[in-house]
């Protein structure tokens, strides 16, 4: 069983838990995840690694909850039981050679962008966070953000905390004033990776992107994951998450995530009105 | 002996009624009563030349256990099938025996071959029902081993090794073991209770059972070894699937058969009390012609589909899947478009499935596979309404561990290469059977390569430890 040993809530709706796997806490890698399920009847779903502690043998997942599994995941707490947790999967983050980036996360895609940053920082590169919220009130990991980089902006839709706008805004004024970056990492709402990749086309800087589409079993042999990148159909479960954003069909991956949302909206019905998880 | 009863037909299996089943996922053939299986085992001739025998990739002792049951002795029929094969209840549902067994039955010469699989199944499920196994604890031997893929080959390895005294333990990747017979063959012809069984009487037996490890992610055939394993098996069967690479194949409402049949089984989607969602289709078309596509297309009517379409490119002759699931779908209204070609798939404004198009083919001269190869009819072209669709054109074996293991060589079908008599691979130590070394096969096969994989891991670790 993959116990909790730690849990700390970081906004109202994204929660952070850090749970005993040590074979996966010895294996994972920055850009890898994990697929979870709540219990039984649960549904597989993936979450990225955070961050982990080889030593202490543990995982750390950061975690919106937007539906009934991840809701009912943030409802566990410290000496629970997580009833599947099963990774790390993916491909690791190609981090090699690169001596400056650029690291931009909006809302919750900050926590799947943190440990690209530490691990680059820890490298020795010199790394530039851009971290957009919506506003001040779900701002998360702002400490950690900043421990790791040279540069750190923050951005807010409604402006209530950080600088006013979108993180599109101030990745264009960096690169407008010279900044040269060798890579971009771009990890958030798919919305927001579209628009930083055309932020950074003309500029012609290599854009990485995380992406999330549907998953089942996270290891190639269902095909639910598929993605176009640069016309190919690709699993991104094994041949990802990570791609090279200008090649990626964004719109088709927001379609396809899309496909299920009148179930899943039917299910947290359920549990909302319910109030009562599974018979 | 009795006389023999002569009958040209096998007694009838009763069935759930076609438009009563294909609105439920239970099972469809119900199984023979004591009176039956009996009136049917009086079938067998008892054949000195034991034609049936050689049929059947693990010998079972075909006219020896239905003389058994023609006696009455069940339990015995039982015993006598479980000498050779570890999975009578399965392999009695889902052999294809009409190309196997039952393909040299010489009752087949004239009438219909005597019912080999109905009688097997009826032995197990007999036992299953009236006989409490007290499990057996063969004592250890001190000697460990690693199994990976709970599939029928890496079940069986494992269940023989045991008895043999090693200690064994199994690594699957999924939150469940079973492989495609928990995620792939649907409920209502292979009720998951029986997996579940077999499942827990071998881990009575003392086999350990890992799920969520994906071999080759988390721990790699090397780490195995360094942790004391002294022999791996790889049984990680042939789930990596095929598309056509046609237009249109990521439009939503397009499936690979393994998503949607693992969404219904392993998942359960069709449960409300699961949280896997599912869409309920109209329409749907399903392209191929093996078991897959039989399962896929009478899952979807199960689901409430108006029309469900199987898309085949050859004739009926060529379908490969099991006569009696091609049968069992015409009788629940699956329309079969035979010598039909997809070309692209046709989607809407929201990126919704809307119709696939579909070229019309003809039977030219035998290609590499001795089947008459299909060539389109030009111009043929014509759509089919649909609103999903569904291919199950194959699957070959995932690169996850033969990437991660040095010395592992493959076949440029992504096959692990295994010696044919002893399964063992490229790598020292290591031996694989199953889907994973066939490529997509049946049950049987993969648990005819577990055993001999289990007797040769056994030599294995003797030699080296002499
Ligand atoms: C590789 C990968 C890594 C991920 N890492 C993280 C992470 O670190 N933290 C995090 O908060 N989330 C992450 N996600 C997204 C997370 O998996 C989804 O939010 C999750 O599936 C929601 O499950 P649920 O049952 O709570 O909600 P559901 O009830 O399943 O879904 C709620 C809503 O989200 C939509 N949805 C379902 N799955 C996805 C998906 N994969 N992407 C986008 N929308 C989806 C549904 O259509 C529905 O509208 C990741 C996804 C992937 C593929
Ligand atoms: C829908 C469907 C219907 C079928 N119908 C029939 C039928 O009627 N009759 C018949 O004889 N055959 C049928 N077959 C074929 C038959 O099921 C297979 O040939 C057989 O299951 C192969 O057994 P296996 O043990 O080699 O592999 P599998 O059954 O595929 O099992 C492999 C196991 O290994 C696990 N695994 C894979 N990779 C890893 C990894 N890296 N680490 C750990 N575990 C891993 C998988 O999760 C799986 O549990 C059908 C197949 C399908 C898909
Ligand atoms: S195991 Fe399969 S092939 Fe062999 S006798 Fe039984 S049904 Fe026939
Ligand atoms: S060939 Fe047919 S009749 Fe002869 S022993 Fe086998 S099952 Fe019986
Ligand atoms: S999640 Fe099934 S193939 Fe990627």
């Amino acid at each position: 069983m993959y116990q909790i040993v730690n849990k700390r809530r970081l906004n109202e709706s994204v929660t952070l838990l850090e749970v005993d796997a040590p074979l996966i806490a010895k294996k994972a890698q920055p850009g890898q995840f994990i697929i979870f399920r709540v219990d039984e009847q649960g549904e597989r779903v993936p979450l990225t690694i955070a961050d982990f502690d080889r030593e202490k043998g543990t995982v750390t997942i950061i975690f919106q909850h937007v539906g009934r599994s991840t809701l009912m995941l943030s409802q566990l707490n410290v000496g629970d039981d997580i009833y599947d947790f099963v990774g790390p999967l993916g491909m690791p983050s190609h981090l090699e050679g690169i001596k400056k980036a650029c690291v931009v996360g909006g809302g919750v895609g900050c926590a799947i962008a943190y440990p690209q940053a530490k691990a680059l920082h820890q490298m020795g590169a010199q790394v530039d966070i851009i971290a957009g919220f919506r506003s001040k009130d779900i701002v998360i990991l702002e400490e950690e953000m900043r421990a790791v980089c040279d540069n750190f902006y923050l951005t807010t839709d409604d402006g209530s905390y950080g600088e006013k706008g979108f993180v599109t805004d101030k990745l264009k004024s960096l690169l407008e004033a010279g900044n040269q970056y060798d890579v971009v990492i771009a990890i958030g709402p798919v919305i927001m990776m579209k628009f930083v990749c055309k932020t950074t086309e003309p500029y012609g800087i290599k854009t990485v992107v995380s992406l999330n589409p549907i998953m089942i079993d996270g290891t190639g042999m269902c095909g639910g994951c598929r993605v176009t990148v640069d016309k190919k159909v690709k699993f991104a479960c094994v041949d990802g998450p990570e791609f090279d954003g200008h090649l990626v069909d964004f719109d088709e991956l927001m379609a396809r995530n899309s496909f299920y949302k009148e179930q899943e909206a039917n299910h947290e019905c359920r549990l909302l009105k319910g109030g009562e998880l599974h018979g | 002996m009795a006389k023999p009863n002569m009958s040209l037909e096998k007694v009838k299996m009763p069935e759930q009624e076609p438009h009563i089943r294909n609105r439920n996922f239970d099972e469809v053939a119900l199984g023979y009563t004591e009176e039956m299986a009996i009136e049917e085992a009086k079938r067998c001739l008892n054949c000195k030349h034991r034609p049936c025998v050689e049929g059947c990739p693990v010998n079972v002792k075909i006219p020896d256990f239905i003389a058994l049951i023609a006696e009455g002795k069940f339990e015995e029929a039982y015993q006598c099938i479980r000498e050779t094969n570890a999975l009578p209840a399965v392999c009695g549902r889902v052999c294809p025996q009409e190309t196997q067994c039952e393909k040299y039955c010489v009752r087949g010469k004239k009438g219909e071959p005597v019912g080999i699989g109905r009688l097997e199944r009826f032995a197990a499920d007999w036992h299953m029902k009236h006989v409490e196994e007290t499990p057996k604890k063969p004592e250890s031997n001190g000697h460990k081993v690693a199994i990976v893929g709970a599939g029928p080959a890496g079940l069986t390895c494992a269940g023989d090794l045991r008895q043999m005294g090693y200690d064994v333990t199994i690594f699957e990747a999924f939150h469940l073991a079973g492989g495609v017979l928990v995620y792939g063959i649907p409920e209502f012809r292979l009720p998951k209770a029986i997996v579940r069984k077999e499942i827990d009487s071998l881990k009575n037996m003392g086999v350990k059972v890992e799920t969520n490890m994906v071999i080759g992610k988390v721990l790699s055939i090397d780490d195995l070894f360094a942790q004391g394993y002294e022999a791996v098996f790889i049984g990680s069967g042939a789930g990596l699937p095929s598309f056509m690479g046609i237009e249109g194949e990521t439009l939503l409402g397009v499936y690979s058969a393994n998503e949607y049949l693992t969404r219904i089984n392993l998942m359960r989607a069709y449960d409300d009390a699961y949280d896997t969602p599912l869409i309920r289709h109209k329409k749907v078309a399903v392209v191929g012609g093996g078991n897959v596509a039989m399962d896929a297309a009478r899952s979807a009517m199960r689901l409430g589909a108006e029309k469900v379409y199987i898309v085949y490119r050859r004739s009926m002759d060529e379908l490969p899947a099991r006569a009696e699931e091609v049968h069992h779908a015409k009788e629940e209204g699956i329309e079969f478009k035979l010598l039909t070609n997809p070309v692209r798939i046709l989607g809407d404004e929201g990126k919704h499935v809307r119709a696939i198009e579909c070229v019309e083919m003809e039977l030219g001269e035998p290609d590499a596979s001795g089947r008459r190869r299909p060539i389109p009819k030009e111009g043929s072209n014509f759509e089919i309404e649909v609103d999903a669709v569904i291919i199950a054109i194959g699957t070959s074996p995932n690169p996850l561990i033969s990437r991660t293991t040095n010395g592992l060589e493959t076949n440029k079908k992504g096959c692990l290469i295994a010696d044919e008599k002893t399964m063992a691979t490229t790598r020292e130590g290591v031996f694989a059977g199953g889907d994973a070394v066939t490529g997509a096969a049946t049950v049987i096969l993969a648990m005819g390569a577990g055993k001999t994989a289990a007797k040769s891991i056994d030599e294995y670790i003797k030699n080296k430890n002499n």
